[in-house]
């Protein structure tokens, strides 16, 4: 395990990464420990409420993300990371509005007291793609790169809500953190012209004939651009993207089957994490032929 | 004046939302809207829209925000942020996505699509009761509400997934969540 360099995070894994995206989870821990990132689980932390609970009430929508970041901010500890970036925009979203919003930050403070929380906005919300970049930063990873990946072409997927709608550490139409990321691992990032397009997310299962068109498009895109592979960023990405490949492939009457990875499963590789660590056996598209 | 839905007025529903809206941060830029259309140009899922983003706000002009509400629009906002970051006149889009299915919720307005709602009212549901999400319970109760022999659409992959040590079967609760409720119901009270 590499050094520390003295700072600890407070890690919101999110619902998806206790079973679904476990393997996220897992590589994003084996990652940090690598690279000596102090990841500390929030303590009872809840769910974010996803697009959903904010789509039927706000309010409430508002007060369980108060929740995590008041427990966050408890700790003492200056960020809350987060590896799903629909948690990530929903925790910053949260914070955004309570601080525009006097009522209810007032109302946020009543009902957080009932169960002595107090919230003032001061912790900050972080993508784990974030900290990998910018705290730990290219010379770091490089340096700690034990499996070499050259000759893997990658397509950097990013999804929508990473960049969008704050734009805090990458363009919020062109992002390059993750094109970085691949390279400084060994790999080689592709041109993948859709990779900040949506995938629909959610619509897969509410709109499934308008989600598989979103997904055709972007598998078709990526294997156009050559990418042996996709790296996601975010749970529901993974899972709409890994899961209903052969029906997209139907749909579109055309083969667009395609590996599909969590970046930090890529990284993790090139630090020299195992396939079992890296719970390469959980995909559905064959991501472990991929990695050596 | 147009009577809709048997009580409100097209024109009162639209103040109300008007007035909702200028609670999001922004909110007041809608009326700067120039109806460019980079907001619809923008949208994955504009091309099967009833109304795309710019004929919502078109339509608000007009007082005809109760057709909106009906058609198949917000339920297929996929929430990307496109709109919300291209759009030249600083409009929050999404988030007036987001308002226009709340107001769907509060006046009690079916739109013709429903899974959306439907989806969300089952996550909800569980959040209330859990603090966490939890799966295959959610998967039970949308497709026990829109029709149960979808579901078999998705055994496939539900099996691949409990193959893969990836279904959970169960639903779990947070330690705090008693307080979480109280929480909740002080935000309800105090609306
Ligand atoms: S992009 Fe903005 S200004 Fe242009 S039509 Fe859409 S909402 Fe109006
Ligand atoms: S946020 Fe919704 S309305 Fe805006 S571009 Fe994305 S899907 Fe369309």
């Amino acid at each position: 395990m590499a050094a520390s360099n003295g700072k600890k995070y407070t890690y919101y894994p999110g619902c998806s990464q206790t079973k679904t995206s476990r393997a996220y989870d897992a590589s994003v821990r084996g990652v940090a420990g690598k690279l000596g990132i102090e990841l500390v689980e929030l303590e009872d932390w809840n769910c974010c409420g996803a697009s959903n609970y904010i789509a039927i009430d706000a309010r409430k929508a508002f007060v369980l993300s108060a929740r995590n970041l008041a427990l966050a901010e408890k700790t003492g500890r200056p960020d809350i990371v987060t590896s799903c970036s629909g948690c990530y925009v929903i925790l910053a979203k949260a914070k955004k509005y309570i601080k525009t919003n006097p009522k209810l930050h007032k109302d946020i403070d009543e009902a957080l007291a009932t169960d002595g929380l107090t919230y003032t906005g001061n912790v900050s919300v972080r993508h784990v793609l974030d900290v990998l970049v910018n705290d730990v930063a290219e010379q770091r990873i490089r340096a700690a790169v034990t499996v070499p990946l050259a000759g893997l072409k990658v397509a950097p997927y990013y999804g929508c809500q990473i960049g969008r709608p704050y734009g805090e550490f990458d363009d919020e139409e062109w992002p390059h953190t993750l094109d970085d990321l691949v390279a400084w691992s060994g790999a080689e990032p592709v041109n993948f012209p859709l990779k900040s397009k949506c995938c629909g997310g959610i619509l897969m299962t509410t709109q499934p004939k308008v989600g598989r068109t979103l997904v055709g498009k972007l598998l078709k895109s990526a294997k156009d651009a050559g990418a042996d592979c996709i790296v996601t960023a975010c749970s529901l990405c993974h899972v709409t993207l890994e899961s209903y490949q052969k029906k997209v492939s139907r749909h579109l009457g055309e083969d667009v089957n395609i590996p599909v990875l969590y970046f930090t499963q890529l990284l993790g590789r090139a630090l020299g994490l195992t396939h079992k660590e890296l719970m390469l056996k959980d995909s559905l598209t064959h991501a472990e032929a991929v990695l050596p | 004046m147009r009577v809709i839905d048997g009580k409100v007025e097209g024109r009162e529903l639209t103040k109300k939302f008007l007035e909702e809206v200028m609670l999001i941060p922004n909110g007041e830029k809608v009326n700067m809207c120039i109806q460019c259309g980079t907001c619809s140009a923008s949208c994955p899922t504009g091309y099967a829209m009833d109304f795309t983003p710019r004929q919502i706000v078109a339509a608000l002009r007009a007082n005809i925000i109760h057709e909106v509400l009906v058609s198949n629009s917000v339920w297929l906002c996929a929430s990307c942020y496109a709109c919300t970051v291209r759009c030249p006149a600083g409009i929050p889009w999404t988030d007036i996505m987001y308002q226009l299915k709340r107001l769907g919720e509060d006046e009690g307005i079916i739109p013709r699509v429903k899974k959306g709602h439907e989806l969300a009212t089952a996550f909800n549901s569980i959040i209330d009761k859990y603090g966490l999400s939890a799966e295959f319970l959610l998967m039970l109760k949308f497709y026990f509400r829109t029709g149960i022999f979808k579901a078999l659409g998705q055994l496939g992959f539900a099996t691949k997934m409990l193959t893969k040590g990836r279904l959970d079967l169960g639903a779990h609760k947070i330690k705090g969540i008693k307080g979480l409720q109280k929480m909740m119901a002080v935000m309800e009270e105090r609306k």
